[in-house]
C-alpha cells in the first residue's frame, strides 16, 4: 500500500469498490455521499474569463485555447444538457497519420484548420460544401531525422490564426506560416536545432502582430527558450532563455517575483553548477496565455535536464517555473518556480488559465495552474503571489506547502535518487495532469480538469544502447494510484482549492477539455470514448465510441448553416499512447517507464490512426 | 520457394519467410507458430541489416564503418546479398527497424539489451578517458585531476539518464566541471567526429569520458594529439559497469537465426578482430 498519500477525494471504502470495478468509469461526488451526485453544484458567482476572445468571434475558434486566457469556453450554448443525447457524427476525415493526434483543429471564416503530427501537414476544409472537401493541403518538408529526438512521440499541438496567415511548428525545430486562403507557404523560420536535441510540438500563440514559440527536448540537453517572430515576416524579433544569464533570460529592471528565493541577480547561472545552465532544459513546449491588459505573456518551462539531480544541485532556475513577460519585448515582470530542483520529471509547462476569480470575497486577477506536481496554484497574475495551492490528486512527495516561501516541504522518502529504489511516488512523472489543457466556465465558475492518478518507483534498471553508446537506464514503472483508477475528470473550484465532483477512468484522461455556454462540458478517453458531461452536476449526457484514443483537445464552431459543431481528434499516441501494451505497443527502448504494464489493457479497446470528427445536433 | 538457391541460401531463405510472414500477425509470435505466406524477399537470399547512415565509426551509407564491414563479412559467409534499411539510431530505432520487418539483422548492440535477441559477444569495449597528448592521462575515475580538469561526458538525452561516467562523477560530488555534449552527431555533417572528441582536441576541455570504439577511433585519426586511456574498472558500483560486451540483435525471439549467426561469428573471429583493429576499437578483456 503507499502510505501518507494526500489524497483529497473520497473515502477510502468508494475508492476499494472502485478498484474492484476498475474498468467502467463511473461519477463520483468528492463528498463520497451518492445522494448528492445528481444535484447541481453552487456556481461561483461573479467569476469571469481573464481575457475573453471578442464576441464576434464566438462563433469561430482561432486560436488554440479559443482565447488568450486559455480558457476554452464557447459561448456557444445550442447544445445543452437537453439535448445533447441527440448528438450525432456529421462528417469525419483521417489525417493518415497514425501517430498521436493532440491539439484541437481551427475554424475561421467557415473553414476548418488540421495540423498533423509528424509530417506536421496542413488541411484546410470547406465548411461550406457537403461533406467539408478540402481547399488544400499543404506538406511541408519535415525533416525525417527529427522522429528520433522527440522525447514523446511526434505530436503537434496545433496552429494559431491571425490575419489571414496559419502559423504552425514544425518537429524539426521550424515555424511555418501559411496564406490560409490558398495554402501558399510564406514563411519558414529555423528556430531548433534537432542536432542539439531540440524539437518543435507546442502550439503558438499570435498576440499583437507577434508569434510566440518555443521549443520542445528538457530531456535531451536542449536549452529551453521562448521567442517572438514577426507574424507577417518570420523574423525572429527576440528570443528568451530558461536558464543562464538575466541578459539570456531577459531579466531586467523591472523583474519583481513575489517570493525571496526568486530574487537575485543571475540565478539561472547561479543556482546550477559549472555550465550545465547550457544544457540545463526548461522548454517552453507547454501553452502559452496572455493577457493584453497587463501585456503578459505567460508561458511554463520544462524539467531540468539532462542530468541526473546529484549532477545539478541548486534550484535549476528557471525550469519547472510559470514565467510572466512583457509580450513587447520578452523581459521577465515576475516568474515563480513551482518545483525547485525538480527529482520528479514534474515540467511546470502546463497551461496558464487566467480568469478573475473571487478569492476570500475579494474579485482578484489569477491564472490557475494545474501543475504536473499535483498541485492546482491559483496566483496572482499580476505579481506572481500564490494565494493557494492545493492537491488535486494524491501527491505525497509534499509534507505541505509554505505561502510564505511559496515552497513545498519535501518527503525525504519520496525523493528519487540515483542508483537507490524509490518507491510510490506519486505522481508519477506524468504528473497529475500532463499537457492535456483544462477548460474554464465563468457561467459556472469550475475548471474542468483532465487528470491522471498514477504513482511510480523510480529505480535502476538494464543496459540501454543509443547512437552507438551503451549506457544504463532508470526505469520508472508507473502503476494506478490509490482507488485502483487511472484518471479521473473533475470539475474544480480555484477559489479554494476543491473538487466538486469527479468522473474515474480505467485510464489516464489524456484529452483537452471543452466548456460550453450550454453548460455541457466536452472530453474524450484514452479508449476512444467521447462524452458530454453536464457541466453543474457531472452527469454523462452522451458519448461516442471513436476511431482510437483521444489525446486531442475538443473545440466548438458555429457552421455556416447557423447550427453549432464540436469537433475532436481521435489517434491514440502522445506520452501516454507510447506505453500501449501488446502489438501496438511503441515506446522506445530508454524509455524509463515500463511498457506494457502501466496499462496493460488499453490495446483490447484502441488502436493508431489520427481521425477528425465533427458532431451536431440532427 | 528457395529450392533455386544453394544450400546454405535456402536455409536462411526459409528464416527469411517465416520471419516477413512472423510480422504479420505480431512481433511477438514464437517462431514456430508463424504461418509462412508468399514472399517476394524469399525468392533471393538477402541479409538485411539496418544500419545507421551517418554514425562512424559504426556504421554510414557510404559501408565505411566497422560494422558495415561485419555485415559484409557476414553476408558473404552466408552467400547472401547484402541489403540494407537506413535509419538514425537514435529513440525507436528497433521499433523503426527490426520490429517493423525493415530488417532482420542489427549489427551492435549491448549483451543485455532487452529489446532484442543477441548472438554471443564479438567484442567488449569500455568507456575511456580521452586526453591531448603530452598532458597526464587520468589514472581512474578516482584520479584526483578529475575534480580539477574540465571533463566532457555524452549526454543521453532521457529522463534521470546518463553515460556510467557522467553517474560515476555525479557520486564523487564531481559536478561543477563537469560538460555535456550531444550523443547524437551532427546528421548535416558527413563522416564529422562528435563534438566531445573535437572539445579535447581544441582545448575547451581538458578529459573526455566516452565509449570506447568513439574515442578509439576518432583519437586514432588524430594519433598525435589525442591519447585514449580505457578506464580499467569492470564497474564503478554494481549498477555502474564501465565495460560492456557487444553482440549481433536479431529480433526478439529469433533463436534460429541468432544461433546460424553465432556459428558465423565463431568461424569469423579473426578475422572480425581485425577489422576492429582497423578501426582503433579499444577491447577490454
Amino acid at each position: 500500500m503507499i502510505s501518507a498519500i494526500r489524497d483529497p477525494r473520497s473515502s477510502i471504502l468508494l475508492a476499494l469498490l472502485l478498484a474492484l470495478d476498475g474498468c467502467r468509469a463511473e461519477r463520483v461526488p468528492s463528498s463520497g455521499d451518492t445522494s448528492a451526485a445528481r444535484a447541481a453544484v453552487a456556481t461561483i458567482a461573479g467569476a469571469r474569463v481573464g481575457a475573453p476572445a471578442p464576441s464576434s468571434d464566438s462563433g469561430q475558434w482561432t486560436m488554440p485555447a479559443k482565447d488568450f486566457a486559455n480558457s476554452r469556453f464557447s459561448e456557444l450554448a445550442q447544445v445543452t444538457a437537453q439535448n445533447a443525447k441527440n448528438l450525432r457524427q456529421s462528417w469525419s476525415f483521417s489525417t493518415g497519420v497514425l501517430r498521436g493526434h493532440e491539439g484541437a483543429p481551427l475554424v475561421v471564416n467557415n473553414t476548418m484548420y488540421v495540423v498533423t503530427p509528424f509530417p506536421n501537414v496542413a488541411y484546410a476544409f470547406d465548411l461550406t460544401q457537403p461533406g467539408a472537401p478540402l481547399k488544400w493541403k499543404y506538406r511541408p518538408n519535415t525533416a525525417e531525422a527529427a522522429v528520433g529526438i522527440a522525447c514523446c512521440d511526434v505530436v503537434n499541438r496545433g496552429a494559431a490564426y491571425a490575419d489571414g496567415i496559419l502559423v504552425y511548428n514544425r518537429l524539426d525545430g521550424h515555424t511555418v506560416a501559411v496564406r490560409a486562403t490558398d495554402g501558399t507557404e510564406l514563411w519558414d523560420t529555423a528556430l531548433g536545432d534537432i542536432n542539439r536535441g531540440e524539437t518543435m510540438t507546442m502550439a503558438p500563440l499570435v498576440a499583437k502582430g507577434k508569434v510566440f514559440v518555443g521549443n520542445s527536448g528538457g530531456e535531451m540537453g536542449v536549452r529551453g527558450w521562448m521567442a517572438a517572430l514577426d507574424l507577417k515576416t518570420g523574423k525572429e524579433l527576440w528570443r528568451a532563455f530558461s536558464t543562464g544569464s538575466d541578459k539570456d533570460v531577459r531579466i531586467g529592471t523591472r523583474f519583481k517575483p513575489f517570493y525571496a528565493s526568486d530574487r537575485g541577480t543571475d540565478l539561472g547561472l547561479s543556482s546550477w553548477p559549472g555550465t550545465s545552465w547550457k544544457t540545463g532544459g526548461g522548454a517552453v513546449w507547454g501553452w502559452l496565455s496572455y493577457d493584453p491588459q497587463l501585456n503578459l505573456i505567460y508561458s511554463g518551462t520544462s524539467n531540468p535536464g539532462p542530468w541526473n539531480q546529484d549532477a545539478r544541485p541548486g534550484d535549476n532556475k528557471w525550469t519547472c517555473a510559470i514565467l510572466a513577460r512583457d509580450a513587447d519585448t520578452g523581459e521577465v515582470v515576475w516568474a515563480y518556480q513551482i518545483t525547485p530542483h525538480d527529482l520528479w520529471d514534474y515540467d511546470g509547462v502546463n497551461e496558464n488559465i487566467l480568469a478573475d476569480l473571487p478569492i476570500h470575497g475579494t474579485m482578484r486577477k489569477v491564472l490557475v495552474h494545474f501543475d504536473r506536481n499535483g498541485f492546482q496554484y491559483t496566483i496572482d497574475r499580476a505579481t506572481g503571489e500564490v494565494l493557494l495551492a492545493k492537491a488535486f490528486v494524491p501527491a505525497n512527495w509534499s509534507a505541505d506547502f509554505d505561502l510564505t516561501t511559496g515552497r513545498h516541504q519535501l518527503v525525504p522518502s519520496k525523493m528519487t535518487k540515483q542508483g537507490a529504489k524509490t518507491t510510490d511516488i506519486c505522481p508519477s512523472l506524468e504528473g497529475g495532469k500532463n499537457e492535456q489543457p483544462a477548460a474554464f466556465s465563468p457561467r459556472t465558475g469550475l475548471f474542468y480538469v483532465p487528470t491522471n492518478n498514477l504513482c511510480m518507483d523510480f529505480e535502476v534498471r538494464a543496459v540501454s544502447y543509443i547512437a552507438g553508446t551503451p549506457y544504463i537506464g532508470a526505469n520508472a514503472p508507473e502503476k494506478g494510484g490509490p482507488g485502483g483508477y487511472k484518471g479521473e475528470f473533475m470539475a474544480w473550484d480555484a477559489t479554494t482549492g476543491t473538487k466538486r465532483w469527479g468522473i474515474r477512468e480505467p485510464f489516464p484522461v489524456w484529452s483537452g477539455v471543452l466548456a460550453t455556454a450550454g453548460d455541457v462540458v466536452f472530453y474524450g478517453t484514452l479508449d476512444g470514448w467521447f462524452k458530454a458531461i453536464d457541466a453543474k452536476s457531472g452527469a454523462e449526457l452522451w458519448k461516442q465510441k471513436l476511431s482510437s484514443g483521444i489525446i486531442g483537445n475538443p473545440m466548438t464552431f458555429l457552421g455556416p448553416d447557423g447550427k453549432q459543431y464540436v469537433a475532436v481528434y481521435s489517434g491514440i499516441g502522445g506520452d501516454m499512447g507510447l506505453l500501449i501494451a501488446g502489438d501496438v505497443a511503441a515506446s522506445p527502448s530508454y524509455d524509463v517507464r515500463q511498457r506494457g504494464t502501466t496499462l496493460p489493457d488499453l490495446a483490447k479497446f484502441t488502436s493508431w490512426g489520427g481521425t477528425v470528427h465533427v458532431f451536431s445536433l440532427p | 520457394m528457395s529450392a533455386v538457391i544453394g544450400d546454405r541460401c535456402s536455409v536462411f531463405g526459409f528464416l527469411l519467410l517465416g520471419m516477413g510472414a512472423g510480422s504479420a500477425i505480431g512481433v511477438q509470435a514464437a517462431p514456430d507458430q508463424r504461418v509462412p505466406i508468399t514472399d517476394h524477399r524469399a525468392q533471393r537470399a538477402a541479409l538485411r541489416v539496418c544500419s545507421d547512415p551517418n554514425n562512424l565509426p559504426f556504421s554510414d551509407k557510404q559501408g565505411g564503418g566497422f560494422e558495415n564491414k561485419i555485415a559484409e563479412l557476414i553476408a558473404r559467409d552466408m552467400h547472401a546479398r547484402l541489403e540494407y534499411t537506413w535509419s538514425p539510431q537514435r529513440r525507436g530505432f528497433v521499433k523503426r527497424t527490426l520490429n517493423a520487418d525493415e530488417c532482420d539483422l542489427i549489427i551492435g548492440v549491448p549483451i543485455g539489451y532487452g529489446l532484442v535477441t543477441t548472438t554471443a559477444p564479438y567484442y567488449r569495449s569500455s568507456y575511456v578517458f580521452v586526453s591531448r597528448a603530452g598532458s597526464a592521462a587520468p589514472r581512474s575515475l578516482d584520479d584526483p585531476q578529475l575534480r580539477r580538469a574540465r571533463i566532457g561526458v555524452a549526454l543521453i538525452g532521457s529522463h534521470y539518464q546518463n553515460t556510467p561516467p557522467g553517474h560515476a562523477l555525479a557520486a564523487r560530488g564531481i559536478v561543477q566541471n563537469v560538460v555535456g555534449y550531444p550523443v547524437y552527431g551532427d546528421y548535416a555533417k558527413r563522416a564529422a567526429p562528435p563534438e566531445l572528441i573535437d572539445a579535447v582536441a581544441n582545448g575547451e576541455i581538458d578529459v573526455a569520458i566516452a565509449w570506447g570504439p568513439v574515442a578509439g577511433y576518432w583519437a586514432s585519426r588524430r594519433r598525435n594529439a589525442l591519447v585514449v586511456t580505457p578506464i580499467a574498472a569492470l564497474t564503478d558500483s554494481a549498477a555502474l559497469p564501465m565495460n560492456f560486451e557487444i553482440a549481433l540483435g536479431v529480433r526478439r525471439g529469433d533463436t534460429s537465426l541468432a544461433a546460424r549467426l553465432n556459428d558465423i561469428l565463431a568461424r569469423n573471429r579473426r578475422a572480425i578482430n581485425s577489422i576492429l583493429d582497423s578501426y582503433g576499437i579499444p577491447r577490454a578483456r
